[in-house]
C-alpha cells in the first residue's frame, strides 16, 4: 500500500507550549482519513505543518513523498487545501475562481476550459457560472471550493472543517464529492465536529492535548472502547483533556 | 403571554427581488427553548434580526416580551440578549473589558448579574486579560454568551451559537441553556446540529423563507410518513450508489455507520436486489427516524416540488 503521509514524532512548540506532541501515523493512498479532536487539541497546527505552512520543532514528516522541513514548496504544489474560513474569492465569479486556481496550479488554458465545464456541470451551477461567489449559499460555496481545491488532481487534499454550519442534506452532498474523489485515488485528510462524518472515514484519529489518543477504523474504535457510537469514544477521550480550548 | 409572536411577517431584499422571509407566523411561549432549523439562506438570520429590531419587516407584525418590534424597539433592546452568527465582540478589548462594556451599555454591572453568568464565566476567568480576538472558538462563544446575558434579558436570541464548536463544548453549552431556561429565560436558537434540535421544546423547520412545520421533536419524528431502514455492508460507497440506482428506492443517504433507506417496494425486493448485486454480508433492518431524517425528507420533498433552493 502506497503511503502518502508519514509522520514520526512530529512536534510543534510555541515557547513552552507544546501544541503538537510527538504524533506518529501513516496515511495510505486513496484513504479518507478523519482527524478529530476538541477545539484547541492541536489539529490545525498539525495540519499546517503537513501543508508546508509551519516548520515543525522536531520529528519527521513526509507528504506526497516530500519532506516538510526541506521541501515545503514541493508539498504545496502536490496537495489541495480547503478551510471553512477561506477558500474562494467572493468578489470573483464561479468561473473566474476556477480559472484563477487553475492558473495558480499551472493548468493549461485548454485544461482550465475543460475543468470549468466539468465542475459547473457536476455541481449543477451552469446558470450561476457568471455570478459572484458571494451570492451563493454556503453549501454551494463549500462544494465549489472543494472541487477547486482538487482542480490540479493533487495526491492529497486537506479539508479543515469543510462542513461547519452546513445543513444535514448539503453535508451529505458534500460527502458524495469526497467519496467520489477518494474513489479516483485522491487521499482525503479531513477534520470535522460532526461525529456522524467520522463514520464515513476509513480511519479516524482522535487528538487530545496535542497527542494522538486513538487511531483506528470507526468500527475498530467502537469495539475497542466497547461503545455503540463514535460520539462516546470522543467523549471518553476529550473529557480527559487538560487544555480548555486554548 | 407569548414571549415572541410573529404574524404574517414578510421581508424582501434588493428592492423586493429576493424574498427572504415569506409570510411567517409562529409564537414562542415564555420559558420555552424554540429551535429554528433550516439550510443556509432559509431566512433564519433575517428572522433573528427583525425580532431584535435591527431590521424592519416589509409586512406583518411581531412582538417580543409583549412589545411591538417597530414601535417599542427601544424597550425591546433592553430586554433581549442577542448572539449573532458572526463573532461580534470587540476583538481589541480583553475578555473582562468586553463584559464590562456590555454591562455598562445596559446600565448594569458585572457584579449585579454575576449569578447568571457565573457557571460560564469561571471558565473564562483565567483568560480575563486576553484580547477577545486571541481566544479560541469555544472560548469566544462562551464570552459572547456572557455578554448577551449580562443585563439579565427576558428573551435570548442565539443564531448558530455552536457552529465550529466541538461536541464536548456543545454539550456544556446546552447544559447552560437548560439552566437559563429554568430561570425563566425564553430562548430562540438556530443550529445546524440535529442532535441539538432534539434538545429544544419545539422546533420549526424553515425553508426558502417559509416555516414548513412546527412541533415538538417527538411529534416531528412521529409524523415521518414512511418506513425507514438502516443498511450496511463492507463497501459503503458502492452500496450507496447501488441503492440509489435501485428502482424501489425513494431516498438513500449516509447516516453514520449505516445508510438510511426509504422504499416504495417490499423488504424482500430490497434483499433480493442486494443478493443479485453480490452482497452477501449486508445488514438490512428497520430503524427509527431522527429529526435529521425528517429534515432531509422535508428538503427533498420541497425541493423536488420545483421549489429549487436559490
Amino acid at each position: 500500500m502506497e503511503t502518502v503521509i508519514k509522520t514520526n514524532k512530529l512536534t510543534k512548540r510555541f515557547a513552552d507550549f507544546v501544541a503538537v506532541d510527538e504524533i506518529s501515523f501513516d496515511v495510505h493512498k486513496g484513504e479518507i482519513f478523519g482527524f478529530l479532536g476538541a477545539n484547541g487539541a492541536g489539529k490545525t497546527t498539525a495540519m499546517r505543518m503537513l501543508c508546508g505552512l509551519s516548520v515543525p520543532t522536531s520529528g519527521e514528516a513526509t507528504v506526497a513523498g516530500f519532506d516538510v522541513f526541506t521541501q515545503p514548496e514541493e508539498i504545496k504544489k502536490n496537495i489541495g487545501y480547503m478551510s471553512q474560513k477561506f477558500s474562494l474569492y467572493e468578489d470573483l465569479t464561479v468561473l473566474e475562481n476556477i480559472q484563477f486556481y487553475g492558473g495558480i496550479y499551472g493548468l493549461t488554458n485548454r485544461e482550465i476550459k475543460e475543468k470549468s465545464a466539468e465542475l459547473t456541470e457536476k455541481l449543477g451551477l451552469q446558470k450561476e457560472a457568471k455570478k459572484l461567489v458571494r451570492s451563493l449559499p454556503l453549501g454551494w460555496k463549500q462544494k465549489l471550493s472543494f472541487l477547486v481545491a482538487i482542480v490540479h488532481q493533487p495526491k492529497i487534499v486537506f479539508l479543515d472543517e469543510p462542513t461547519g454550519g452546513v445543513d444535514p442534506s448539503m453535508r451529505r452532498e458534500f460527502w458524495d464529492l469526497i467519496y467520489d474523489a477518494a474513489d479516483k485515488g485522491i487521499t482525503i485528510f479531513v477534520t470535522t465536529h460532526y461525529l456522524d462524518e467520522a463514520e464515513y472515514c476509513n480511519r479516524v484519529t482522535i487528538m487530545v492535548d496535542g497527542k494522538i489518543e486513538a487511531l483506528d477504523s470507526p468500527s475498530g474504535l467502537r469495539e475497542k472502547f466497547g461503545v455503540q457510537k463514535i460520539d462516546e469514544v470522543f467523549y471518553q477521550l476529550a473529557r480527559k483533556a487538560k487544555r480548555s480550548g486554548d | 403571554m407569548s414571549a415572541i409572536t410573529l404574524n404574517n411577517i414578510t421581508k424582501t431584499y434588493n428592492k423586493g427581488s429576493i424574498l427572504a422571509v415569506d409570510d411567517v407566523s409562529f409564537s414562542v411561549e415564555k420559558g420555552e427553548v424554540f429551535g429554528l432549523i433550516g439550510p443556509d439562506g432559509a431566512g433564519k438570520s433575517t428572522i433573528f434580526r427583525m425580532l431584535t429590531t435591527l431590521l424592519v419587516a416589509d409586512k406583518g407584525t411581531a412582538t417580543v416580551g409583549g412589545y411591538d418590534v417597530v414601535k417599542d424597539y427601544k424597550t425591546i433592546r433592553t430586554i433581549v440578549g442577542y448572539m449573532p452568527g458572526r463573532f461580534s465582540l470587540y476583538q481589541d478589548l480583553t475578555v473582562e473589558e468586553n463584559l464590562n462594556f456590555f454591562a455598562t451599555v445596559f446600565s448594569t454591572t458585572i457584579e449585579e448579574n454575576y449569578d447568571l453568568i457565573k457557571d460560564i464565566y469561571v471558565q473564562l476567568e483565567p483568560f480575563k486579560d486576553r484580547r477577545a480576538g486571541k481566544l479560541s472558538g469555544g472560548m469566544k462563544q462562551k464570552l459572547a454568551l456572557c455578554c448577551a446575558l449580562i443585563h439579565k434579558p427576558e428573551v435570548l436570541f442565539l443564531d448558530e451559537p455552536t457552529t465550529g464548536v466541538d461536541v464536548v463544548s456543545r454539550k456544556e453549552f446546552w447544559e447552560m441553556l437548560k439552566r437559563l431556561k429554568e430561570q425563566g429565560i425564553t430562548i430562540l436558537v438556530s443550529t445546524s446540529y440535529m442532535d441539538e434540535a432534539t434538545l429544544c421544546d419545539r422546533i420549526g423547520l424553515i425553508l426558502n423563507g417559509k416555516v414548513l412545520s412546527i412541533a415538538t421533536p417527538e411529534n416531528t419524528i412521529q409524523a415521518y410518513p414512511e418506513k425507514l431502514y438502516a443498511v450496511k455492508s463492507k463497501s459503503m460507497y458502492k452500496l450507496l450508489n447501488d441503492l440509489r440506482s435501485f428502482q424501489g428506492t425513494i431516498n438513500c443517504y449516509t447516516f453514520g455507520e449505516y445508510l438510511h433507506l426509504s422504499i416504495s417496494c417490499s423488504e424482500e425486493d430490497v434483499k433480493k436486489y442486494l443478493n443479485e448485486k453480490g452482497y452477501n454480508d449486508f445488514v438490512f433492518k428497520p430503524t427509527t427516524p431522527t429529526v435529521e431524517d425528517c429534515f432531509i425528507r422535508l428538503l427533498k420533498t420541497e425541493n423536488g416540488n420545483g421549489n429549487k433552493d436559490k
